[in-house]
């Protein structure tokens, strides 16, 4: 039985006088899937963030691929993708030129890059500046950043957001469910999460509304999560 | 927490603060040069060098926030400079009067220590505006201490450069060159307005902790801790309470 | 997998910045053009057709500081609403990287920003010739940018992501330069007179110090300024 993917016990995040997250306790195991639900302002994206060492834990314990954070913050940062809103990459360059120097950033080779522009199928256009090209593609792109040095944990804010269909199924072997990785993703959809995780989490005002296994649950339950 | 001593703190204020008073007025020796009017000095000086300290006190805070990542350490920065920005104004206002009355202009280009004390009012008058300006909490506190960090280090560094460059030398009062009389209102002087700057920190802290008590009795009692209104603010809040909440 | 070397990131963060200047040409054309700009205004308002001297001394440093001013605000803007942050933090680099590449940045910025601005003021309304006092002046013109270079990258980062950060930018910097000016603009003064004097060594010693002083605050805070 190998150690959690993600343990936490009690965590806390405060924002001034505000509880962000309060006493959020759960332990998922590698390569499974946790969804994460909630009304807006829950703190979804909070958790997310903290899990990625973007923010430090104010209260509790919160342990990520075996290390505690945030003292081992450090050991941790090279093995977790991030995949949100933004796609983190600067609109001048163009997609080798940000993958090659998010790849300076962690260490690895460049040559990974390519085969991951051309899984999403983004090869010929790899050498136009971002601002050039859709959303749904800058989003493509943001993808082989998350995953440039692959990563055992991925976490994904409502990853398909700017997709079409047929991006959504070039991705989906990279971030889906087949990927292997652990992943926890956020998501405003309670019927797609559903289908596509293990454990479920509902967050409300920062505080756990819901922990349990996704076959458990049903879309009636998510359902009161939004109410 | 901080109440415990502040009654004690504000008499011996009021008692130091009468004493000097009195001796400035009726037992210190008239100035030949300049007259009644260098009694301000008594006041100058002595607010001068305490407003310097309390930006100095206040870096220190700063740096046990940015080690500690306690709160408390950037209220206590916060009020020290707040304190002194203060101070510091009324240093200008009576340093503008000596100027005038000693040598015939309301300001001196010539008098390295006063245009030194400018510079420095003006780089801490962006203090509060800076955390104003971030609305995030921990980010304004962290924007805030690394301020007072640089802030605190370009105090005494400043003063030495203007020093080099100019050569005119304000009155150097604390060189010795003072007759005994003189001397012992000073150091009296320098010890009231310390204990002020001191009490009024006391009471500042106290007040905004009192408030901070008070606003989280008011969630609890309303029955919805979680549910704070944003309040945007320039003041940190502390948030850790001892036995409340 | 090991965690890259900090050279290695201090050149990618360069390249990248570079990159973005070069395509964007925001910063460095705007502040040439400004300091070209202000020489025409310090022309019609002090009424003066020649300068030399503590006047022409003070004159050309102040408008390198107010174009530096320029480059202060946009150094950190591309990385702050582009997510650049977020990806800095979330790799393995030493953060300390990014504070040196930003320095460099900046003192890249200056450098170029002179070579036109210098020769301008020259033009414009230096009076005595430059030609002897140019190998003194290059020495103090890259002190002063040292300056400019770490105090810029402290309070780029300080004011960016802040809601008034094209007004926090000037307010905080100028205070924190104003030591910066003075030895410059002593040190330059005699380069400037005619005739040429010396260059005066304690002007440089204090400026050389007090770049380093301030190298040595900006990179040990530099840090917590990037966590979120």
């Amino acid at each position: 039985m190998s150690d959690p993917a993600i343990e936490l016990s009690s965590l806390t995040r405060r924002y001034g006088e505000r509880l962000a997250l309060a006493d959020v306790s759960l332990t998922l195991a590698p390569g499974q899937t946790l969804a994460v639900l909630g009304p807006n302002g829950a703190g979804k994206s909070t958790l997310l963030r903290l899990l990625a060492t973007l923010l430090r834990p104010h209260g509790g314990l919160a342990r990520v691929l075996g290390h505690a954070l945030p003292e081992q913050a450090w050991a941790v940062r090279g093995r977790i993708g991030l995949l949100g809103h933004e796609p983190l990459l600067y609109r001048e360059l163009s997609a080798r030129e940000n993958l090659a120097f998010h790849a300076a950033l962690h260490g690895v080779a460049v040559a990974r890059a390519e085969e991951l522009l051309a899984a999403v199928a983004m090869e010929r256009r790899g050498n136009e500046p971002l601002r050039t090209l859709s959303r749904g593609m800058v989003q493509r792109v943001a993808v082989c950043r998350a995953l440039l040095h692959d990563p055992e944990l991925l976490l994904l804010d409502e990853p398909r957001a700017n997709l079409d269909p047929a991006a959504g199924e070039l991705v989906e072997p990279l971030i889906g469910r087949g990927s292997g990785r652990t992943r926890v993703i956020v998501s405003h959809d309670p019927a797609g999460a559903l289908a596509e995780s293990d454990l479920v989490l509902g967050l409300v005002r920062g505080r756990v509304a819901l922990l349990a296994p996704a076959g458990e649950l049903d879309a009636a339950a998510l359902g009161e999560l939004y109410r | 927490m901080y109440g415990k001593r502040l009654r004690a703190l504000s008499l011996t204020t009021i008692a130091t603060l009468t004493a000097t008073l009195a001796l400035v007025f009726f037992w210190a020796p008239n100035d030949a040069d300049q007259g009644f009017l260098q009694k301000i000095i008594y006041i100058h000086v002595p607010l001068a060098i305490v407003t310097l300290c309390g930006f100095i006190v206040g870096a220190c805070c700063a740096i046990a926030h940015l080690r500690t990542r306690d709160p408390r350490w950037d209220m206590r920065s916060y009020v020290a400079i707040h304190i002194s920005l203060v101070f510091g104004v009324g240093v200008l206002i009576t340093g503008s009067i000596w100027a005038k009355g000693s040598w015939g202009h309301w300001w001196v280009w010539s008098e390295p220590t006063l245009v030194s004390f400018l510079l420095v009012m003006l780089l801490y008058a962006t203090y509060q505006p800076l955390r104003f300006a971030i609305e995030d909490p921990e980010r304004q506190a962290r924007a805030a201490s690394v301020f007072a960090i640089t802030a605190g280090a370009f105090v005494p560094i400043n003063f030495a450069i203007v020093r080099l460059s100019t050569q005119y030398v304000h009155p150097r009062l604390g060189s010795g060159s003072l007759p005994g009389r003189m001397e012992v209102v000073f150091l009296l002087a320098i010890a009231s307005i310390a204990l002020l700057w001191t009490t009024l920190w006391r009471y500042e802290m106290t007040s905004k902790h009192a408030a901070a008590q008070l606003r989280t009795l008011a969630r609890l009692l309303g029955g919805d801790e979680d549910d704070v209104p944003p309040r945007r603010s320039a003041a940190p809040s502390v948030t850790h309470l001892e036995g409340v909440g | 997998m090991s965690a890259p070397g900090t050279r290695a990131v201090v050149a990618a963060l360069l390249r990248k910045d570079l990159r973005i200047e070069l395509r964007n040409f925001e910063s460095v054309p705007a502040m040439a053009l400004f300091s070209v700009t202000t020489f025409v205004l310090f022309h019609f308002g002090l009424q003066r057709d020649t300068l030399s001297g503590d006047l022409a001394a003070g004159v050309l440093w102040v408008t390198l500081l107010f174009a530096a001013v320029l480059g202060i605000n946009r150094l950190f803007v591309a990385d702050a609403e582009q997510g650049g942050f977020d990806a800095f933090l979330l790799s393995p680099a030493d953060r300390g990287a990014l504070a040196l590449a930003k320095a460099l940045a900046l003192l890249g910025y200056m450098l170029v920003l002179e070579l036109v601005a210098v020769p301008a003021f020259a033009l414009l309304l230096l009076g005595p010739p430059i030609g002897q006092a140019l190998p003194g002046l290059v020495l103090v013109l890259v002190l002063g940018d040292l300056g400019v270079a770490v105090i810029g990258t402290l309070v780029g980062a300080l004011a960016v992501r802040s809601r008034a950060r094209d007004l926090l930018g000037p307010l905080l910097s100028l205070p924190l330069l104003v030591p910066v000016v003075l030895g410059a603009a002593l040190a330059t003064k005699p380069l400037l007179s005619t005739p040429v004097g010396g260059l005066p060594l304690r002007w440089l010693g204090t400026l050389a110090a007090y770049d380093l002083v301030f190298a040595l605050i900006a990179f040990a805070l530099f840090d917590f300024l990037l966590e979120d």
